[in-house]
């Protein structure tokens, strides 16, 4: 394997922007990640990116987007149906080959201008789920439930989780939900979907991200204390509700252990839990301790900008390897519904 | 091509028809999978990841189809990755797949592009009016046919050209069981007395809406080796992509179906396409799109792609068949027709192309897609022999 590192990485959100289009809210994150690599957008030798038609409502969302890029001289360029994190995974692939030494990865998505949670119902069984119409939330709460059941865990655990998403929110300029918020708080808000409450459902978010990924002697040129990417794996699960385990993420656990999560200690995490029984669970696949600082930007619960937020965490991750916060932390993404796909990434600085 | 060698060691396709309501999506893709796999002597337990395209997810409307086809691909437990690149998706995900093997990560993947169109309606399913933008309403169809009229403007052309494509290319899809188009009293008559749908192009002149799915199974090296049946090697794969509009930009010759031609000829060590390869798989989905692209691929020089088409130079007897297949023109399932093109260019050096079997020479061939408007291409250089 080629060693490959995260060395720029630029994001955008807010609860809603009502002034921009997608292509309009990419160009200044894009420019601003390529300018941060140190690689002329001309030598960037792949570009991949990650978007949702059904959030924008047309059948090509990727095609705009690419506008923002400006692939002229025609690009090296693909696109995934996913949330960037996989976008990032094939361009990883692509360096690996051999055939590139450096990639632009973004993701980009407007969740105000729809109704996010029941847009997502149209990723159900067509034939037998989606006509009834579960939003997101609804079956998330399902989960949650049977989660806390099997578990025995309790809702003020929950509660913890949607409080310190918020005041971790507070030292992030993208958290569209901060304060200082404790779990007696979070608790006095009224149930909505039993067990959750608002603050344990991921806001609406308009946002995009952008990561350049550069390997071995390039990414070190560029980069002072380049995030390598030490691990990358995705797995999913079956689809439907009834046949899978819903309170435990097999498929996190997998991608995890092949990734190599525990061949050492792990510093923060980044998790894409859009609500806050899927960080308890999420934490528990990958193995984690307490010695792990969690979602330290708050995670998709304080900003969830929606087919970014998993690319977001890699970016969150990596940022703090570059500062030197971090050594070693794991970021992880999400698709489908209760966490049917799960990519997790395990990124290092260099010894 | 960089990274370790690839082998495509299993093809399968549905029978494609207009409306396939024997089956689910599900039910659909499974069908092409299943073949690949037996093809490929293997079950869904031998396969490590699964890479899946298809065109909008607004022609179905299911959004990410993968998600809740990943029990019917077997992926349960499995990496599985949806690609989504428009016209040229089937080409792009045929790529994807292969990169994965390229690299050393799997060591045999399964690939799968569908479209099932009689979910819904894809010509308005691309014409969805966008806040603040233009409506085009216009389908692919009313927005390639300006292109075709410049480029009879600017080549001289004469009319009949398109018609020839459009004969031929039904001609040959008679020999193929599994096209959807079979149309055994096809001759320039009946072509040129069907109705006018946007001029130049008349009805018999636009491929059909299909629901289709097609499927490979690709190795490594090591994979392809052992495999029993016949492999087909893959020489060389590349894709580019350019805005849909800005003021100079060729959209009836465009600079990215060039550059991608060129990085996947060199790869392959193509130095003459019309000389180097057996046939080519070629996405026309409008019949004057096969002497555009005979000039944008560089099978002549401009300016004289219809001079061959007129010629007989791309039927299956000429001398360098384009489509032999039946091509789009005869079946198109949007998002699997890429990957049709990729699968058929396979089947040839694998000599599997049962009756439209080209006879083989050089041992190569060329799958090629292109989408959006005319700006995402993807091709890839298949061949009976190990690349050296």
């Amino acid at each position: 394997m080629r060693d490959v590192a995260v060395i720029s990485f630029v994001q955008s959100a807010v609860a809603r922007d009502a002034v921009h289009n997608e292509v309009e809210m990419l160009v200044p994150t894009l420019h601003a990640a390529m300018a941060e690599s140190g690689i002329p957008k001309n030598e960037i030798g792949f570009v991949c990116s990650g978007s949702l038609d059904y959030l924008q409502g047309g059948p090509f969302a990727f095609v705009s987007g690419l506008d923002a890029v400006g692939a002229w001289p025609p690009m090296r360029e693909s696109h995934v149906e996913m949330d960037a994190a996989w976008a990032l995974y094939e361009a990883w692939v692509a360096i690996q080959t051999g055939e590139v030494d450096s990639a632009l990865v973004y993701g980009f998505g407007k969740s105000s201008t729809g109704d996010l949670h029941e847009i997502m119902t149209l990723q159900y069984d067509p034939y037998y789920v989606a006509p009834l119409w579960p939003s997101m939330v609804d079956v998330s709460a399902m989960q949650a439930r049977a989660y806390l059941d099997a578990s025995g865990r309790h809702e003020d655990e929950l509660a913890e989780v949607a409080a310190r998403a918020q005041r971790n929110g507070r030292s992030n300029p993208y958290a569209v939900r901060a304060g200082d918020v404790n779990a007696n708080d979070v608790l006095a808000q009224p149930v909505t979907h039993d067990p959750l409450r608002d603050a344990d459902i991921a806001p609406i978010t308009d946002g995009t991200a952008a990561v350049v990924l550069a390997a071995g002697e390039l990414a070190r040129s560029r980069c002072e204390r380049p995030a390598w990417i030490r691990g990358l794996d995705h797995r999913i699960e079956a689809h439907s509700l009834g046949v899978r385990d819903l309170t435990t993420s097999e498929s996190t656990r997998a991608a995890a252990a092949a990734a190599g999560v525990a061949a050492g200690e792990i510093d923060i995490a980044e998790l894409h839990a859009q609500f806050s029984h899927e960080e308890l669970m999420l934490a528990e696949a990958i193995g984690l301790t307490a010695n792990t600082v969690i979602n330290p930007s708050g995670g998709p619960l304080a900003s969830n900008p929606v087919m970014s937020a998993g690319l977001i965490r890699i970016g969150e991750v990596a940022r703090r390897i570059w500062s030197g916060e971090a050594g070693r932390g794991v970021a992880h993404a999400t698709s489908g519904p209760c966490l049917q796909q799960n990519l997790v990434c395990v990124l290092e600085s260099d010894h | 091509m960089a990274g370790n060698r690839v082998g495509v060691v299993g093809v399968g396709q549905t029978h494609h028809r207009a409306a396939r309501k024997d089956v689910s999506m599900a039910g659909l893709v499974r069908e092409a999978a299943i073949e690949a796999l037996e093809d490929a002597d293997m079950t869904w337990s031998d396969i490590d990841a699964v890479v899946i395209g298809k065109a909008p997810d607004m022609f179905e409307g299911v959004a990410m189809p993968e998600l809740y086809l990943s029990d019917a691909l077997g992926a349960v437990g499995k990496p599985m990755m949806r690609v989504h690149t428009a016209g040229s998706v089937g080409g792009s995900t045929s790529i994807v797949a292969a990169k994965l093997v390229a690299a050393g990560i799997h060591e045999r993947v399964l690939t799968v592009a569908y479209e099932k169109q009689s979910e819904s309606n894809a010509t308005w399913g691309l014409s969805v009016p966008m806040p603040f933008a233009a409506p085009l309403v216009a389908g692919a169809g009313g927005y390639f046919a300006p292109l075709i009229r410049a480029y009879m403007y600017r080549s001289g052309a004469p009319r009949h050209i398109g018609h020839l494509v459009a004969v031929k290319d039904r001609l040959a899809a008679l020999r193929n069981p599994k096209a959807h188009l079979h149309l055994p009293d096809i001759d320039l008559k009946t072509v040129e007395e069907s109705f006018l749908l946007w001029d130049p192009l008349r009805y018999l002149d636009v491929c059909p809406s299909s629901d289709g799915a097609m499927a490979m199974v690709l190795g490594s090296e090591k994979v392809a080796d052992a495999s029993a049946g016949s492999v087909a090697w893959v020489h060389g794969m590349a894709m580019r992509s350019e805005p849909t509009m800005f003021a100079r930009r060729d959209q009836i010759n465009p600079q990215a179906g060039k550059d991608c031609a060129k990085d996947v000829y060199a790869q392959a060590g193509i130095t003459n396409p019309r000389d180097d390869f057996d046939c080519a798989e070629v996405y026309v989905p409008f019949s004057w799109y096969e002497p555009m692209w005979l000039e944008n691929l560089g099978f002549c020089a401009e300016g004289d792609g219809w001079k061959l088409t007129e010629a007989g130079a791309t039927a299956p007897d000429g001398d360098i068949p384009w489509n032999p297949s039946g091509g789009v023109l005869s079946s198109n399932p949007i998002g699997a027709s890429g990957m049709v093109r990729f699968g058929e260019a396979a089947q040839q050096v694998r000599g599997r192309a049962a009756d439209y079997q080209v006879e083989l020479r050089t041992g190569k061939a060329l799958g090629h897609a292109y989408g959006g408007g005319s700006q995402f291409f993807s091709m890839w250089v298949v061949g009976r022999d190990k690349p050296a």
